[in-house]
């Protein structure tokens, strides 16, 4: 298990790496200036405030000063904010997107498991369909949509919850629900096809020739065993949920990353680009070994390598 | 066991003819090839025969109106037909298609008001230039479903060729290019289209190659795994130790059997394809003005939201209906190509 | 001996219900089962004799339907007792093992915990106890090194292995009847061998009785007592196993043991053709279309089972007074002369 671990973790600052010189090297092809009102500079403060970002030296020097910088945490200035580094920028919003995209995982996957589950469980009724139906809505409908129906009939017609911003709970409401729809109609299907699935398997039948009622068989059998390859889902779900939070943050308000993101594309200020970027693959490549660690652990044929025979 | 009387028949107990004896042996059906089979199998799931239904539909009229619909038409604007709502013909019983829109809480006729002719109508209403919101749908559609199919159709080359190179070869080369998909797959897609946007500058074309470049990996990964399992069947081995080229092998065996993956990874990869565009465009930094695509129209629709909802709401349907009918397509595709699956 | 009957089944007729149409799975079957005896029930796969026994245990699938008849347990018939008594007999009184042990067990439980958990659910012992008597019952059946292997999961046992765990948990409540669906048909020979002496070991100990199916009749000699030969759900002749492999009398009977191959054999005999579409079942005898010795009267009537000994039952119109003497199959003829012979030294061990 070590020795697999040692692998995944090299090969993931491998990764990362790769990434940070891919993005650099690709906004350092970008035409444009970092600086907001270049066309009033002249050409002895453009070489000062060049000599103050270290523009001006070669570009494998940069590069390697962006790598180190990188390893501290500093991923350099924003253009946007011409005295902000961006690490500032985004460590301040880190908490924010973070909280809403765990909020909407967990909504998204319990009530997720827990509609599939029933589906499942009453497989051909019109439980099954209708919990069918809902899911491929939910599967279908883009959730900046379904962010603007909350916002407009819910938010501003029923005024149930605050339309907009960050800092109390009842804000968080709307954005969270239209960030769980994805992974939630997800969960659902996948929940109800893994049960399904278990519940035709020849334990099942010896569970219920041991004397146990439906219930018990499903609660001591059929869960744990569905809800295993559950995990190996949450991988592509953070990226759809950092996906996501960029026009949900947008659309409500939102101090997150996401929206920064947008900000950033929109005024071509690449070092914050840069560092969003950094930030996105790291999440996710931590995501990705977390989720695999915990896979290896819940479910015992991994775990244990060794068979006896 | 008590014995009864029984009383036979006198012949009863002379041989039986062997023509006699039944001949169960027949196979009750003919037999039909895998493409019939599937063809069979998937006309029984009604939602997904009108989901192939309505996605051509929406192909034929949104290509169709080419002739009828393009830029040219769209620029004009008609400033004094603006904010209209949808007038259907034969429909001025119902509020909101009758050229009637709600406004501080009553229903107003529009048309009126704005002193449209009589003969004029909007199916799908107007737009704040004026322009009919019904050809813009249907030009956004097109436009959509382009970036969607074009977008599809590289992700698909690249994806199958790298699969099956990768599957097919196995060992060192497979081992590395699987592990450039995993550093590709690092970076969440939609980062590496905007990444991508930043770089080419927005525009239909960079965002159709934007997407293919991000999308192949699943199907790359889906191919190989497929693959891999093909290349270890019986038969294949059975071609090899014939001497039959790995040229040969891979398309007359591997094709048709990858093929229902294929084809079923594809009806997936259209909807997200369109959910990209529809997303770059409505934050902005995919297609924009004047070029018209769905995303645009409800990046545009949501700006009036509040007071004219139609012109988020009819892009939205339209958009939801397309994304739906591609999934559940996926859905009875995927169900008719493996009967195994349960229902 | 007056044998005492643990299980009485009369007239079973159980129908399933296809978008086809109603499939006659089982056309009145009736047996009994003497206690401490093993009864096998032999036939091709589609006969019926898994729904036989699920139908005893009561794990019809869900589109079964009982038509008629009725199963008799201690006075009560299984039929129409309700689910949560069922539940109640099921694992405790009566157990089931079935066919595929690679997949028999739960993945991601211990085994330990497995065979423990009809006691815990029957007996109401608490967990502790559960699990010692659970480690018996895993030395009981043969797995070393229990104490480690109690905590293990079931991928790392083999085949033969976990089939041991499926027997201890099916055995844990010693119950009367055992029904056990093929449960070798999955496994190497010699794994096989080593099963069936486990079973018939265990079976004196915990005396409880066993149905055990298979298609397989070199198991049946090795384990029966009884055994009932079925085909297109029904039975066509029953009895003691000598009578069985030695005085064989209905002509489907002679087919199978024909097919086993003996070391003087140098074809392989097989039966041709196949069984009868049981959507639209035969009235007649249903063997007769394969039967070469079949007469006009197979294909009208059904035969009754006409008595060839107080054990020994055959439903074959050859059997019927004025019925014509055919010559059956060479090795049937050289089994019935030795069946002659052993009458004679008296060394038929008198069947039970």
């Amino acid at each position: 298990m070590a020795r697999y671990l040692l692998k995944r973790i090299f090969f993931m600052i491998l990764t990362l790496f790769i990434v940070a010189t891919v993005t650099f090297f690709l906004m350092k092809l970008m035409p444009g200036s970092p600086y907001a009102n270049e066309a009033k500079m002249t050409l002895i403060q453009q070489h000062i405030m060049n000599e103050q970002y270290g523009l001006n030296k070669p570009v494998w020097q940069q590069y390697l000063i962006y790598i180190a910088g990188m390893l501290h945490g500093d991923f350099g200035t924003s253009f946007q904010y011409s005295n902000q580094p961006v690490s500032s920028l985004i460590g301040a919003r880190l908490g924010v997107s973070m909280q809403l995209g765990l909020q909407a995982l967990i909504l998204g996957v319990v009530l997720g498991v827990i509609v599939g589950a029933i589906a499942a469980v009453k497989q051909g009724t019109w439980v099954d369909s209708t919990a069918t139906v809902i899911s491929i809505i939910g599967k279908s409908v883009p959730n900046f949509v379904l962010a603007v129906l909350l916002e407009y009939y819910i938010g501003l017609k029923l005024g149930l919850f605050p339309l907009a911003g960050w800092g109390q709970f009842s804000q968080t409401i709307m954005p969270t629900i239209a960030l769980a729809v994805g992974p939630f109609a997800e969960t659902a299907r996948f929940t109800r096809t893994s049960m399904v699935d278990t519940l035709s398997s020849d334990y099942i039948e010896l569970g219920k020739a041991k004397g146990l009622s439906r219930m018990e068989v499903i609660r001591k059998h059929a869960m744990r065993n569905s809800m295993i390859p559950l995990v190996t889902l949450i991988g592509p779900y953070a990226v759809a949920l950092m996906t996501g939070s960029m026009v949900i943050e947008n659309i409500f308000n939102i101090p997150g990353i996401g929206e920064q993101f947008v900000k950033s594309i929109l005024t071509n200020d690449y070092p914050t680009i840069m560092g969003i970027t950094m930030v996105y693959c790291i999440g996710l490549v931590v995501i990705l070994l977390i989720t695999d660690i915990i896979y290896g652990l819940i479910d015992p044929r991994i775990r244990l390598d060794e068979s006896e025979a | 066991m008590a014995e009864e009387k029984l009383t036979l028949p006198a012949d009863a107990f002379e041989p039986l003819p062997k023509d006699e004896a039944q001949d169960n042996e027949n196979i009750a059906g003919p037999s039909l090839s895998f493409a019939q089979n599937v063809w069979i199998r998937f006309k029984q799931r009604k939602a997904a025969v009108i989901s192939a239904i309505i996605v051509i539909i929406m192909i034929v009229v949104s290509f169709g109106s080419t002739p009828f619909i393009n830029k040219s038409t769209l620029v004009k604007s008609h400033p004094q037909y603006t904010n209209l709502p949808a007038k259907v013909p034969g429909m001025s019983a119902v509020n909101g298609l009758n050229g009637k829109i709600k406004q501080n809480g009553k229903w107003v006729d529009a048309y009126a008001e704005n002193n449209v002719p009589k003969d004029k109508y909007f199916i799908a209403g107007t737009d704040y230039l004026g322009r009919s919101l019904g050809q813009r749908i249907i030009y956004g559609t097109k436009i959509s479903l382009i970036v969607a199919l074009v977008a599809t159709f590289f992700d698909l080359t690249i994806g199958v060729a790298y699969g099956i190179v990768s599957g097919w070869k196995g060992g060192g080369v497979d081992n590395v290019m699987q592990r450039i998909i995993e550093i590709i797959s690092s970076v969440p897609n939609l980062i590496i289209v905007v990444l991508m946007l930043v770089v080419l500058k927005p525009g239909i074309t960079s965002i159709i190659l934007a997407i293919a470049i991000s999308s192949w990996t699943t199907m790359a990964r889906q191919v190989r795994a497929e693959t891999l399992s093909l290349k270890n069947e019986e038969y294949v081995l059975a071609a090899r130790s014939l001497g039959e080229s790995s040229w040969k092998i891979a398309w007359k065996h591997l094709v048709p059997n990858l093929s229902s993956i294929i084809i079923i990874q594809t009806m997936y990869t259209i909807p997200t394809a369109i959910f990209f565009e529809a997303f770059l465009s409505f934050i902005g930094i995919g297609i924009s003005a004047p070029e018209t695509s769905l995303g645009v129209l409800l990046n545009e629709g949501q700006k009036n939201f509040q007071f004219l909802p139609y012109q988020m709401w009819y892009p939205a349907i339209v958009l939801c209906i397309l994304m739906i009918a591609f999934n559940l397509l996926g859905d009875g595709l995927r169900d008719a190509f493996d009967p195994r699956g349960q229902r | 001996m007056p044998e005492e009957r643990v299980l009485d089944v009369k007239n079973l007729k159980i129908d399933f219900h296809t978008y086809a149409g109603e499939v006659k799975a089982i056309r009145n079957v009736s047996f009994h089962l003497n206690k401490g005896e093993t009864l096998a029930i032999v036939g091709e796969s589609g006969s019926g004799k898994s729904v036989t026994t699920r139908s005893i245990i009561g794990l019809l699938a869900r589109n079964a339907k009982i038509e008629g008849g009725e199963i008799d347990f201690h006075g009560k018939n299984l039929l129409d007792l309700p689910e949560k008594e069922m539940q109640k007999i099921r694992g405790n009184e009566i157990s089931m093992i079935f066919q595929d042990p690679m997949t028999s067990l739960d993945p991601t439980m211990k085994i330990g915990q497995q065979i423990a958990e009809p006691l815990i659910k029957h007996k109401g012992v608490s967990k502790k106890e559960a699990w010692a008597k659970a480690l018996d019952m895993i030395k009981a059946v043969g797995i070393p090194h229990a104490e480690e292997r109690i905590n293990q999961y079931p991928h790392q046992f083999s085949g033969g292995m976990r089939q041991r765990i499926v027997i201890a948990i099916a055995l844990i409540c010693e119950p009367e009847i055992l029904l056990a669906d093929e449960p070798t048909t999955a496994l190497d020979v010699t794994v096989q061998a080593e099963i069936l002496d486990l079973m018939k070991d265990l079976q004196k100990r915990v005396k409880t009785s066993i149905i055990f199916i298979t298609h397989d009749l070199g198991v049946v000699a090795g384990m029966a007592d009884r055994v009932a030969v079925m085909y297109a759900g029904e039975f066509l002749e029953f009895g003691g196993v000598d009578e069985i492999f030695y005085d064989p009398q209905h002509p489907y009977t002679w087919g199978l043991i024909n097919s086993m191959p003996t070391l003087e054999s140098d074809t392989l005999e097989s039966i041709p053709g196949t069984p009868p579409n049981l959507l639209d079942p035969p009235k007649g005898d249903p063997f007769a279309p394969r039967n070469k010795y079949a007469m006009k009267i197979d294909v009208e009537k059904k035969p009754p089972f006409f008595k060839v000994s107080d054990t020994h039952y055959a439903a074959t119109w050859l059997l019927a007074p004025g019925a014509p003497k055919v010559k059956p199959p060479v090795e049937i003829q050289r089994r019935w002369k030795k069946y002659d012979l052993m009458k004679q030294e008296n060394k038929l061990p008198g069947v039970k």
